[in-house]
């Protein structure tokens, strides 16, 4: 970058020239919109369509009633199981991606960006599609059940009662399983490109002092590839935290999600002050994850 | 480290293949116990591939790697009794210097104390105390190879395996670093097995240097013989700088031999070659082993070559090139049959380099037991 540009305090009129429609932009399709949502939340219906501003905290309060702490705890918990089976599964395919032949990565890439580009809905019916109760995992299991029935036959044992098919679909389960599938792109990702500027000859530096895979791993691998980590858990994490079509599809009675709350504050209940005083609680518990990382990271910087 | 020396490395018809590619093409020899050894070679002549296979991070497609009678074949990188420091250096960036040279001892399960005594004594041998809590970005290349030395020495390997050491340091640096890597060598008694395509490197430290072209080996010699004898053209040209003319044998007894170079002329040798007669063989002389001489000055150039018959071992030309290099200037010679000759001149009082200059007609010779013949 040039100097004169960074120096955007001597260039004030190239600067403004550059800044002001992305900044007006901003204005008009996010902080206004945002603003207005976050005013409604400080106030009460007066009338089917009319909203009046009143600056109580009431929608607050509610918000504070066990029924609604409780679905935003039990959101954290299935955003943060989800985060943690992402890492879990991630982190190997990161790796096998990362030491694959070069000629294979970008077709590895693609592997793990294909579904990422094919619409949600679609791929969240998709996925229902195979765990339904007549769906493929179902038959696959009913196989296997079978199978192993016939085994028994064969010395001589009692063969098993005819195979019921599991409820896979519908409960939270499903939910944390759709939502791993959804998120697994964002944690593989950051992790592969963490891992990808590692120097290789750190794994083979480790190895020749005589430390095993597992324990290079832990010791280097891993110290090494925490930026990624922590970047992968962030942007799995906070859309995560924000699901709302798994749920809504895949989920049972007992798994909603706070986003599935806001949405019906919004629509069926037409509660939007409420719903926006619940909107606004998922932002700021997102602008803290956010703050933490940062803090984490200037500290890192700092030592 | 008087006494016979054994065998520490062995390698045994040792090849290495990757795909279509020959890396390493059926290599035998011993690296004895005690050395500093050089594999010396231009890149891609597969010496990396070599020593990365006695470290363990490569597996031999053929043949075996014995180390201290041991087959390495099924033995692991991190089970050898060998530890490498990596041409990138491969300080672990995430520890301080303590904890990069103890990482070895604590994987080990060496006691604290022990650790605390190696490292401080491993830091003492590479002149790095008062480094302890530095971290590697604080530190420049030179210091973190220290690092580097320092955390595979402190696990006493019986061999140090050293991938192009110097590379990345400057020229200054890199001087002082051949000096004390050899002085370190010879304080600790640990067999060296370092890689190079830098000659000099190779010459000054090794004890002995395995030149290697083309996954083979080319020569394996002490420096001084792979300079004055070398073996084939490949190892004469690679390992300084040399004038090589085609030419056929036409004398060939014990203590003489003749070679006939259209180029240069009669080269008479007072040694035999044992070549078979008439055939094409080729010469190589050193530039340094040239001297030079205005013409018409002749009675001291008659005086100098008289270890050869009259009419050897001379040869007149122009020079067409001249390169000061301080202590010595280079000249580019051309002969009169248009092929060029290079010929160095030291620089003996402060005015030598004034004696000849461009187009200047000279004459040269050079003694009977300087030229090499060559039969490959």
């Amino acid at each position: 970058m040039s100097g004169a540009l960074q120096d955007w305090k001597s260039q004030k009129k190239s600067f403004a020239a550059v800044v002001t429609a992305p900044v007006f932009w901003l204005a008009l399709f996010f902080v206004a919109p945002m603003a207005i949502v976050w005013l409604y939340s400080f106030g009460q219906n007066a009338g089917p369509a009319d909203i009046e501003i009143s600056g109580t905290l009431d929608n607050y309060k509610r918000a504070t009633e066990w029924l609604y702490v409780s679905i935003f705890l039990k959101s954290f918990a299935v955003a943060a199981l989800t985060t943690l089976l992402c890492l879990i599964i991630g982190f190997p395919v990161a790796m096998a991606i990362t030491f694959a032949a070069p000629k294979w990565r970008p077709w590895l890439l693609l592997g793990i960006m294909l579904p990422f580009w094919t619409n949600l809905l679609i791929r969240t019916y998709a996925l229902m599609a195979l765990m339904g109760t007549n769906g493929y995992m179902n038959k696959g299991l009913g196989g296997l059940w079978e199978g192993a029935s016939w085994l028994r036959t064969i010395v001589g044992m009692q063969p098993l009662e005819a195979w019921t098919p599991v409820q896979l679909l519908y409960n939270n389960f499903a939910v944390v399983l759709g939502l791993v599938y959804v998120h697994l792109p964002f944690m593989v990702l950051p992790l592969y490109s963490a891992l990808d500027r590692l120097d290789r000859s750190l794994i083979e530096a480790s190895l020749d002092l005589g430390a095993g895979h597992f324990k290079t791993f832990m010791q280097i691998v891993v110290p090494l590839a925490a930026p990624g980590i922590v970047a992968g858990v962030m942007i799995t994490l906070i859309p995560a935290l924000g699901a709302y079509l798994t749920p809504d599809l895949m989920g049972g009675t007992d798994s909603q999600m706070i986003a599935n709350v806001i949405e019906r504050q919004f629509k069926r209940a037409n509660d939007w002050p409420f719903g926006a005083a619940l909107s606004f609680l998922l932002i700021y518990a997102m602008f803290i994850l956010i703050a933490f990382q940062s803090m984490r990271a200037n500290k890192v910087k700092e030592a | 480290m008087t006494q016979a020396k054994q065998p520490i490395i062995q390698i045994r018809n040792v090849s290495k293949r990757f795909g279509k590619v020959t890396a390493v093409d059926n290599i035998s020899l011993d690296i004895l116990a005690g050395e500093f050894f050089v594999l010396l070679g231009p890149s891609g002549c597969g010496k990396t591939t070599l020593l990365r296979m006695i470290a363990g991070f490569e597996m031999p497609t053929e043949g075996q790697i014995f180390i201290d009678g041991q087959d390495m074949s099924l033995v692991p990188p991190n089970k050898r009794p060998v530890n490498m420091v990596f041409q990138s250096y491969a300080v672990f960036p995430h520890m301080n210097v303590t904890d990069n040279v103890g990482y070895g001892l604590r994987i080990s399960g060496v006691s604290k104390g022990e650790i605390r005594d190696r490292v401080a004594e491993a830091l003492e041998l590479v002149k790095l105390g008062g480094f302890e809590d530095r971290m590697p970005d604080q530190m420049s290349g030179g210091q973190r190879q220290r690092v580097a030395l320092a955390r595979s020495l402190v696990m006493r390997p019986k061999v140090l395996l050293l991938d192009e050491p110097l590379s990345a340091l400057d020229a200054k640096l890199r001087a002082q670093m051949q000096f004390e890597l050899a002085d370190l060598q010879d304080k600790v008694g640990i067999t060296f097995v370092t890689v190079t395509h830098d000659q000099d490197e190779a010459l000054s430290m090794a004890s002995r240097v395995a030149v290697i072209n083309k996954g083979e080996v080319a020569q394996l010699a002490p420096p001084a013989d792979l300079y004055e004898y070398p073996a084939n053209r490949f190892v004469a040209d690679f390992v300084g700088s040399v004038n090589i003319f085609e030419g056929k044998l036409t004398l060939d007894e014990p203590d003489k031999a003749a070679v006939d170079c259209p180029g240069l002329g009669k080269i008479y040798l007072n040694h035999g070659v044992t070549g078979p007669h008439g055939a094409d063989v080729w010469v190589a002389l050193r530039p340094e082993k040239i001297y030079l001489h205005v013409p018409g000055k002749g009675k001291a150039v008659r005086a100098a070559a008289q270890d050869a018959p009259d009419g050897h071992n001379l040869a007149r030309g122009t020079i067409k090139g001249m390169s000061y290099l301080g202590d010595i200037t280079l000249y580019e010679i051309q002969l009169g049959g248009g092929q060029m000759i290079r010929v160095s001149r030291p620089n003996l009082s402060r005015h030598d380099q004034e004696d000849f200059t461009w187009d200047d007609k000279v004459s040269m010779h050079w003694r009977a037991d300087s030229p090499v013949v060559l039969l490959s």
